[in-house]
């Protein structure tokens, strides 16, 4: 049959040979896939006990594994648990991807680090009905890759809104009454998170825990914490109010709010530690039989002619998802801005990610002005997002430029949503991890709303020892890029953890305010391997503790009854703070000691952080906090406002007001 | 002396990173040629290709050596590729795919181009089952175990093999009409 044979011939002929490139990823990907299964082999795997007949051990297996992220599928699993029972077809559907294993089914049992490949372009949706046991299957059988994401789930077949589901609506009452007699342990575990799987509106995504609990201290007399620079939540809930909304409490962290605010506390001596803590002690605002103790930690500001050369490259997302006005155009601004601060000396380069990643501008010296400012106003946006192709060419790009005596940062200007690539905020700052030991710092500027991705931002700068800003407004661009320009790009003291030990002998009870994401445990405050937070010149930390003496009628727990002995420590301090940092380019910590006494006198600024402290403990709905409200917050704010030359404590009493009128 | 392929995917299987490495290194390219016999492009094999080796490790789990590693495999890449298709919705795209390709060949030598034009024409004109039948006939697979691969009888696949004959013998004919 010739017409064979020459099909057969031409066809080998044209079948091109691989790109190598090409094979070595998909191998290492594979590899990859491989390793992160083995570790989950018994949570993932898939085996009925009894085979064909053991439906209930399916369903039971099925529900048990489930993750999470699968959560939204569960859901969706118990309607069709319902319409299986109710159809006698259905236990005939459940069987059979048993029987006809597919490769949506086995994608669907992998574990949370499996990496999935992209798609290119969107995909249509299946039509309903196209086939009875895909209906079922991709859904009853595992996890979804991430709910709210593009259809880019490879293999997997486009995962249908639960709503698709055409049975749905007149099986509304089934899911109940038909899985009665299942194993209902699961429920309550799988039911909760839903709620953070599908958020309430937008897709925004906050990372915070709940508040920190109220310490005995005579039980846990150490609280451990690293310190924390960023300010992007501040920017967040100050959008949110703009908008006339309330923000999401998940979106308030106090200490960041408190930290956006510049404070004039006592800077170090110049040959002393690069930084210096000042410890107040004063009443509490919102409750008179407690104390704050306000510890308040000032770098160093070195001359800007002084500092050493910087050399940045800006990582500029430009997906499709960038072209409000308020991301990229914003961002263009944004960087003249900084432009005009920068030195000869320092270079610039910029890479964009969206499909792919491309340098759009060799390191360039930034006395070479236009040709910076022409490669930025070529940027534009389009395509969709890889975070992780544009973040492996930047710190390359980063590599480069690397001099002894230079310091080197990655800046990733983004709207948060890695919408390709790794979702998984873990897998993501394990790379920027690595990174970091290579000296380039990595900082994260968020822009836009709707769309923010606060929880990668977050994982994101506190693993590559950077900071988190949110960039809303011009004059908050001036304020991160501009006037803190030197504090942001240039760090002075590396892994900074608090520590406080209080004295039981004083203080009944205490609770640190805010720092919930930031939390140490205690052995790790000596144990230089564990990372914490940078200080930037010029910037102030401040950590706020609000604690009940002894004998205060505040004290929420009863004392015990056999209560050990107090210990001979002296008696009058009211606990010890001990801080430790690594010196810029050094392995080994330092370590400063102070005793915390209630005479030392609170600065004007603490009052004003006091004010902020109790402002973010309304919008989080604290119990703590009593009777006292907005209008307490806002004059003890406005008594404390001080010289406010940029007028952010002003801006501060403005959404104070807001809130109030919203929470009303 | 190498290890065959069953033992090195029952290993990998059981958790040798080494076996499984070994095993996709030894198949990837016939794996890939595979991938494009199915689709047609290059660019829709290498993502096909793609798709399958993240999905491997998990779907390598349920072999069980009942099979030839290369038969099972190529079920997995039959089913991938079904798996594409259908989320491409229609036959257009695939089809438009080809002629792209086909563009980029215009530069080569014209025997070899207008040989190929008529492979791809006629590779487009059969029907999909037709074309998953003839990518594993013509990567050397007998009819036994193209029936395995592709889950239907070796009957069937004869008749699909005459089928596929007859229309590009009528292609042909056409052709040469013209």
């Amino acid at each position: 049959m010739t017409d064979f044979d020459d099909l057969k011939t031409a066809m080998d002929a044209a079948t091109p040979r691989p790109d190598a490139g090409k094979r070595a990823a998909d191998l290492a990907l594979a590899r990859k896939n491989f390793d992160s299964l083995q570790g989950s082999a018994d949570a993932a795997r898939h085996t009925p006990v009894t085979g064909q007949s053991g439906l209930w051990t399916g369903v039971r297996t099925m529900l048990n594994s489930l993750t999470s992220k699968g959560a939204i599928t569960a859901s969706t699993a118990l309607v069709a648990v319902g319409v299986m029972f109710v159809s006698p077809m259905g236990q005939d559907w459940m069987r059979a991807p048993a029987l006809q294993p597919s490769l949506e089914h086995a994608l669907a049992a992998a574990p949370e680090n499996f990496v999935i490949p992209q798609a290119d372009e969107a995909d249509e949706q299946i039509t309903a009905g196209d086939d009875a046991r895909d209906l079922i299957q991709p859904r009853a059988s595992g996890r979804v890759i991430d709910p709210q994401s593009d259809p880019t789930v490879g293999l997997m077949e486009t995962p249908m809104a639960m709503t698709d589901v055409p049975a749905l609506a007149t099986q509304k009452s089934t899911p109940r009454s038909a899985s009665a007699g299942l194993d209902y342990s699961v429920a309550p575990q799988v039911l909760p998170d839903i709620e953070q799987i599908i958020p309430p509106s937008g897709t925004e995504d906050f990372a915070n825990t709940s508040q920190n609990s109220l310490k005995i201290t005579s039980e846990e007399p150490v609280s451990t914490f690293s310190i924390d620079v960023d300010t992007a939540s501040y920017s967040v809930v100050r959008s949110s109010l703009m908008r006339w909304q309330l923000p999401p409490a998940d979106a308030v962290r106090v200490e960041e709010l408190i930290n956006y605010f510049p404070y004039d506390y006592p800077a170090p001596d110049a040959g002393d530690a690069p930084f210096r803590p000042t410890v107040g002690v004063m009443q509490t605002p919102w409750n008179p039989d407690t104390q704050l103790v306000h510890i308040a930690i000032q770098g160093q500001m070195p001359a800007t002619a002084d500092r050493p050369p910087l050399n940045l490259v800006f990582l500029i997302d430009t997906s499709g998802s960038m072209a409000d006005p308020n991301k990229l155009p914003l961002l263009k601004q944004s960087f003249r801005l900084m432009l005009d601060q920068l030195r000869p000396q320092d270079q610039v380069a910029i890479v964009e990610y969206a499909g792919s990643a491309g340098q759009v501008l060799a390191p360039t010296s930034a006395s070479d002005r236009s040709t910076i400012l022409q490669a930025i106003s070529g940027l534009g946006a389009g395509g969709s997002t890889n975070g992780q192709g544009g973040l492996e060419q930047a710190y390359a790009t980063a590599a480069t430029m690397a001099e002894e005596g230079e310091i080197g940062r990655v800046i990733l200007a983004t709207d948060g949503d890695f919408n390709v690539g790794i979702h998984d905020p873990d897998a993501l700052t394990d790379f920027i991890a690595d990174k970091r030991d290579s000296g380039t710092y990595l900082s994260v500027l968020g822009f836009g709303r709707g769309n923010l991705n606060d929880a990668t931002m977050q994982a994101l700068a506190q693993n590559g020892n950077g900071q988190a800003a949110y960039i809303d407004t011009l004059s908050e661009a001036q304020k991160v890029l501009v006037d803190q320009l030197t504090g942001a790009l240039f760090p002075i003291a590396g892994d900074v953890k608090v520590q406080v030990e209080f004295n039981p002998a004083q203080v009944a009870e205490y609770r640190l305010i805010g720092y919930e994401t930031r939390a140490l445990r205690r052995e790790d405050f000596n144990n230089d391997a564990v990372d914490a937070g940078e200080l930037g010149a010029g910037h102030t930390v401040t950590a706020i503790y609000e604690v009940t003496p002894v004998g205060s009628p505040a004290q929420l727990s009863d004392p015990l009854r056999y209560d050990t002995a107090p210990t001979a420590a002296p008696t009058s301090e009211l606990g010890y703070l001990k801080l430790r940092y690594k010196p810029v380019g050094d392995d080994t910590s330092q370590l400063i000691e102070t005793p915390i006494t209630a005479d030392m006198d609170p600065t004007q600024d603490a009052q004003f952080a006091s004010a902020i402290a109790g402002f973010g403990q309304l919008l989080r709905g604290s119990d703590y906090l009593g009777e006292w409200g907005y209008d307490q917050a806002i004059s003890l704010a406005n008594a404390h406002r001080g010289d406010d030359p940029f007028g952010y404590r002003t801006q501060a009493v403005q959404l104070m007001r807001l809130a109030q009128s919203l929470s009303n | 002396m190498t290890t065959d392929d069953q033992a090195l995917a029952l290993a990998a299987a059981g958790g040798d990173g080494q076996a499984f490495g070994v095993l996709l290194d030894r198949h990837y390219d016939r794996l890939f040629a595979f991938c494009y016999r199915l689709t047609g492009t290059q660019h829709e094999a290498e993502d096909l290709t793609q798709d399958i080796c993240a999905a491997l490790p998990a779907k390598l789990r349920g072999f069980q050596a009942r099979s030839k590693f290369t038969t099972w495999l190529y079920r997995v890449a039959v089913n991938a590729a079904h798996d594409r298709r259908r989320k491409h919705a229609s036959h257009a795209r695939a089809a438009t795919g080809w002629g792209d390709w086909e563009a980029n060949r215009t530069a080569v030598a014209a025997e070899q181009t207008e040989t190929l034009t008529w492979l791809q024409n006629a590779m487009n004109a059969l029907s999909d089952d037709l074309r998953d039948t003839l990518a594993c006939v013509l990567d050397d697979m007998t009819h036994a175990q193209t029936a395995d691969i592709l889950g239907v009888s070796e009957g069937t696949i004869s008749w699909r093999v005459s089928e596929a004959k007859k229309a590009l013998r009528a292609l042909r004919e056409q052709e040469d009409q013209l």
